[in-house]
């Protein structure tokens, strides 16, 4: 669609950046950019602000990485929760993904992507030292490996596994309800609390994969 | 398992067709580039989620339009079973059976198994040692899903390898814990791979020599043979071995994606010992004795299907193959041919039900008999 001819370049700006959202097309932006100019002015200042705040007050946990309005996010705040058992997961939305569950007690450990050469990203990139370090302090019990199971998503399990092997410490990973090449983001809740309890020694996939 | 019917719109030089078949020997004539082999890639493509002949999907879908759709109506184990796929150049690609959307396109591949036999097949033998493993995992892949899997994850861990390689070249740093971890991973997944070519090339060779020796009626000695890296040594330690050249290439210079298949005819090559005769029975010989492969792995004969093959076969050996697929237990036939006159002779007292479609410019098709 061309908007180049339009009577408003402040339309046209607004149009512009809707558009850069995933799955948005021109038609779609300048719809919702439409609907936004009916509304109260009061409303859409509201709908601006919320964003800015966003993005501007928002933080990761020091601890575990994860999306948080804190320092500490409420789930490595909360002490009725299991400190000795650490999911590490891709990102946040996969943090969402297992606490909707409601089937697991302990906390995580957001990594921020998985080793894939071809997207740049080494194990350097990844939070691996902060993890580390909560193992070397004797914190950790059980290391509970729900990467997506992708090859990158394997491989990266693999190489968390071949570090921590010689610590002290269980590493498990989900049990194999979910779908090879699944996302965790689309297994359903079901599946993925079973495959939460379900869990097995990551040692024991190793042969069988 | 046979297709009733195909309903192509906008495929290839096809608007728009559509096709009842019979359950036996379904004949396609007409001059060539009218699309007879257009109809059999169709029905490839219903099966296998690709062309035979096209790897550019976009380039299956009518010059002048948006989209494709191919719908075939099959029946599978006596039961029905619907197949849509549709083709936008904008767009993924989608399969549905039974109006619901599989998840992965590799889910569909093996439901309804086929069989090839075309012109284009001889760069099998003129080809590089790529057309050959392509040929294994078509096949393979079609019964056993498990390969295809882990054929898919070996591709990706490689192509992921590859780029480290050049990523260390490029930074010259170089570090052997983020290679072991793709090599450990792909050592696993040749391991399987390596051991399904195996028993496959294992089983295939005495029916393909037996298919061969019937066709041609002659004693030439034919040969197939499966060459691996991985016959000789252990996958660790060949890539062990290979860092220092891999490092300098800045890709993976050992594993199962060197594989080859041997073609032989009395122990010499049958690209420079085969005269253009025997390489072409060699071909029809190995697909025939791919579809008793299938047929027996997954219990339903595959349909068959025939692009063009009695060109520049004599009339001996043109019979010996109609005699051959009119057997029992070969299922459904869909045949492509430039002669009607030539197509009725062969058929005609055989008492095999039949259909006659006849193609002319622009992708229409009229259906000739009964
Ligand atoms: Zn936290």
């Amino acid at each position: 669609m061309d908007l180049e001819n339009f009577s408003s370049k402040l339309l046209q700006e607004a149009v512009d950046e809707f558009a850069k959202l995933p799955g948005i097309g021109k038609k779609t932006a300048l719809r919702l950019v439409l609907h936004l100019l009916n509304r109260d002015q009061e409303e859409v200042n509201q709908f601006g602000n919320t964003i800015i705040k966003l993005r501007n007050e928002i933080q990761r946990c020091r601890s575990c990485h994860v999306i948080s309005d804190g320092e500490l996010c409420p789930i490595c705040a909360d002490n009725n929760r299991d400190h000795s058992t650490v999911c590490v997961v891709e990102n946040s939305r996969d943090v969402m993904a297992i606490e909707s569950t409601h089937q697991y007690p302990g906390i995580y450990h957001v990594l921020g992507g998985i080793i894939s050469p071809m997207d740049g990203m080494g194990p350097g990139d990844l939070n691996i030292q902060s993890l580390e370090e909560k193992v070397e302090a004797g914190q950790v019990n059980e290391i509970i490996l729900a990467l997506s199971t992708t090859m990158e998503g394997d491989t990266t399990n693999f190489f968390l596994y071949k570090k921590f092997r010689n610590h002290p410490v269980r590493i498990t990973t989900l049990a194999r309800g979910v779908a090879i090449g699944d996302d965790l983001e689309y297994a359903d809740e079901l599946t993925l609390g079973k495959s939460i309890q379900n869990r097995t020694l990551f040692e024991n996939t190793l042969s069988s994969q | 398992m046979l297709l009733k019917s195909l309903f192509l719109t906008h495929f290839k030089n096809y608007r728009q067709a559509e096709m009842e078949f019979s359950r036996k020997v379904n004949c396609l004539v007409g001059p060539n580039g009218v699309g007879k082999t257009n109809v059999l890639d169709a029905i490839y493509y219903l099966s296998m989620c690709k062309s035979y002949l096209n790897a550019v999907d976009q380039q299956n879908i009518h010059y002048d339009e948006e989209f494709a759709v191919l719908q075939g109506r099959f029946e599978r184990l006596s039961k029905k079973e619907s197949i849509y796929c549709s083709i936008h150049r904008s767009k993924k690609k989608q399969i549905k059976r039974n109006k619901k959307d599989y998840q992965k396109l590799s889910e569909h591949i093996g439901l309804l198994p086929v069989v090839m036999i075309s012109p284009v097949d001889s760069v099998l033998i003129s080809g590089g040692s790529e057309e050959r493993r392509k040929y294994m995992d078509r096949v393979i892949s079609q019964y056993d899903k498990d390969y295809l899997d882990k054929l898919i994850r070996y591709n990706r861990a490689l192509t992921q390898r590859n780029r480290l390689l050049k990523e260390f070249a490029r930074s010259g740093y170089f570090d052997t814990d983020s290679i072991d971890i793709w090599d450990e991973q792909m050592i696993q997944l040749a391991a399987t791979i390596h051991q399904k070519r195996r028993s496959f090339t294992d089983e295939l060779i005495p029916v393909f020599q037996r298919y061969y020796h019937t066709i041609s009626g002659a004693r030439e000695n034919v040969g197939l043979a499966y060459r691996s890296q991985l016959h000789e040594d252990d996958f660790r330690k060949l890539l062990t071995q290979a860092i220092e050249k891999d490092r300098v290439l800045q890709h993976t210079t050992v594993g199962t994606h060197k594989d080859d298949l041997e073609l032989t005819i009395d122990g010499h090559p049958i690209k420079k010992a085969g005269s253009q005769g025997q390489q072409k029975t060699f071909l029809v010989a190995l697909k025939l004795a791919q579809f008793e492969f299938i047929q027996k792995v997954k219990k339903i004969p595959p349909i068959l299907l025939l692009d063009d093959i009695f060109d520049k076969f004599d009339h001996q050996r043109v019979d010996q193959i109609i005699q051959l697929v009119s057997d029992q237990h070969f299922g459904q036939i869909f045949l492509t041919d430039t002669s009607e006159q030539r197509v009725k002779e062969l058929l005609v007292d055989r008492q095999t039900d039949y259909r006659l479609f006849r193609v002319s410019t622009g992708g229409q098709v009229e259906q000739a008999n009964n």
